[in-house]
């Protein structure tokens, strides 16, 4: 019955202190989907991002009500191990975010901590798989041991996404990730996120609208805290069936 | 309902620009096919040249219309209703064209058939082009302001237009079996009574594309719509 859901969300409210920043949001993300959050500033979307693997956690005075669910398991309950939750959620953030080390040691780091490699041969096949998965290995391969610092902005944002993939997650939160690029990197990422989705489910924050509509098969439009309307990409950018979508995507802003 | 203005006061200008264009393009067209009957039915050569010489500035202004199109689409990206403004715009341009084609090809079988004498007076012809033009006039309309539910009254009335066609093709069969010498001149009555009723097939093109606009659903080909025939 239905179609199979990744990540369940039910009447979620989510307030910062006093303040309330999501009002009653209900989302089925669907996996090998790539799911897009738009709306304007301060609309709620990177909260509900962010809430979906606790990283709002750490702001003191953040809470939710309601439902989350990752394959039905509730993602803010007692047995869930938060360390567990975000190696099997990962997050990629706006400004790429490379540890100031190798090329290799990034992408090889969660490997290590969470001791998924036993032998170095392992840890080098990952290395180079998740590289490829992130379309930086040819770019790369012949100075894994330079510093990431030496990287262009794409390529530390690529980086960024190898060492994502590196730990094996199932689902990737990415948050506004190619912002801060040229049409180039932009481009290269757009081209990585349409191919991951093939073994991964992946929702992503932005706010280039023509980027949703690119790489997304569901977009959710997000207005003063409240989800307006979710719903096929296709559907939202040709016409979509609420008034606020509308005005929004077509640039009339009030 | 009405709309709300684009932030870009630039994109909002442009797609007013592009609906002054067609609109002026339209009216137009709607002359043309009137004054076309007009110099049938009162026998004016000089108004059907006329009609013949203003076939240009249609042309002109799908030109005009198309590059506009063009450069929104390049320049402005238009997603939901402007975009199926911008697709319903390179489609109606293409049927008002035909029907500044159509009103040259009725002008130039009138002069045709002010060289000879009256084959009859003519009363059901008058009474389709009335028909087709007030379906013209309200496929127009219902783009100018949106209106879905004329556009379906357009559509259903198409039939009216095409059972018309029927009628007068009928009747100058008549004629023509009663006398050989009746023919060209029932013939030329028969084209002219097919551009009409191809007149009333544009509306109703024009009047699909209207639904689209306004509801985002395709209804072309009797996908939605039952159209009759």
């Amino acid at each position: 019955m239905g179609d199979p859901v990744k990540i369940n969300v039910q009447n979620a409210n989510f307030y910062y202190g006093t303040h309330q920043a999501l009002y009653d949001v209900s989302m089925k993300v669907k996996p090998q989907f790539v799911t897009a959050l738009i709306g304007p500033s301060g609309c709620g979307k990177s909260t509900f991002l962010r809430s979906l693997n606790r990283m709002n956690d750490l702001i003191p005075g953040a809470r939710l009500e309601g439902k989350v669910e990752l394959d039905g398991e509730n993602v803010y309950g007692d047995q869930m191990d938060v360390i567990h939750l975000r190696r099997r959620v990962g997050m990629i953030f706006q400004r790429s975010n490379p540890f100031p080390m190798s090329i290799y040691d990034n992408v090889a780091y969660g490997v290590r901590v969470n001791g998924l490699a036993k032998k170095r041969f392992q840890l080098d096949e990952i290395v180079e798989k998740t590289l490829t998965a992130a379309a930086l290995w040819e770019e790369v391969k012949d100075r894994l041991h330079r510093s990431a610092m030496s990287l262009s902005g794409g390529q530390q944002q690529r980086l960024c996404i190898a060492r994502a993939l590196a730990v094996e997650p199932e689902v990737l939160l990415m948050d506004e990730p190619a912002s801060a690029l040229d049409p180039i990197s932009t481009a290269k990422i757009e081209e990585l996120v349409y191919n991951l989705k093939r073994d991964y489910t992946i929702v992503v924050v932005t706010h280039n609208m023509q980027q949703a509509a690119r790489i997304s098969d569901e977009t959710g439009f997000f207005l003063t805290g409240r989800l307006v309307e979710f719903n096929e990409t296709k559907r939202i950018f040709t016409a979509p069936a609420n008034r606020e979508t509308e005005d929004y995507i077509t640039g009339r802003f009030g | 309902m009405p709309d709300r203005e684009h932030t870009s006061k630039h994109y909002e200008e442009e797609l007013r620009r592009l609906k002054d264009k067609l609109l002026l393009m339209s009216h137009k067209a709607e002359q043309m096919i009137s004054d076309s009957i007009r110099s049938l039915v009162d026998r004016k050569p000089v108004l059907a040249e006329e009609v013949i010489s203003r076939d240009d500035e249609i042309d002109k202004l799908e030109i005009e219309i198309d590059n506009l199109c063009y450069e929104i689409l390049a320049l402005e990206q238009p997603v939901a209703r402007d975009l199926r403004f911008i697709a319903t715009a390179l489609k109606i341009v293409k049927d008002i064209e035909r029907i500044g084609d159509i009103a040259v090809n009725i002008a130039e079988r009138a002069m045709e058939l002010m060289n000879e004498p009256e084959l009859k007076r003519l009363v059901d012809l008058p009474i389709m082009a009335d028909a087709a033009q007030k379906i013209l006039k309200e496929s127009l309309d219902a783009f100018v302001n949106s209106d879905a539910e004329l556009a379906e009254k357009v559509i259903f009335n198409d039939n009216v237009v095409d059972d018309l066609y029927e009628q007068i093709f009928r009747e100058l069969l008549t004629y023509m079996l009663e006398d050989p010498r009746a023919i060209s001149r029932a013939i030329k009555l028969i084209f002219i009574a097919k551009h009409l009723e191809r007149v009333g097939d544009h509306s109703a093109n024009i009047a699909e594309m209207v639904i689209f606009l306004v509801r985002g659903q395709d209804i072309r080909h009797g996908t939605r719509l039952d159209r009759g025939r």
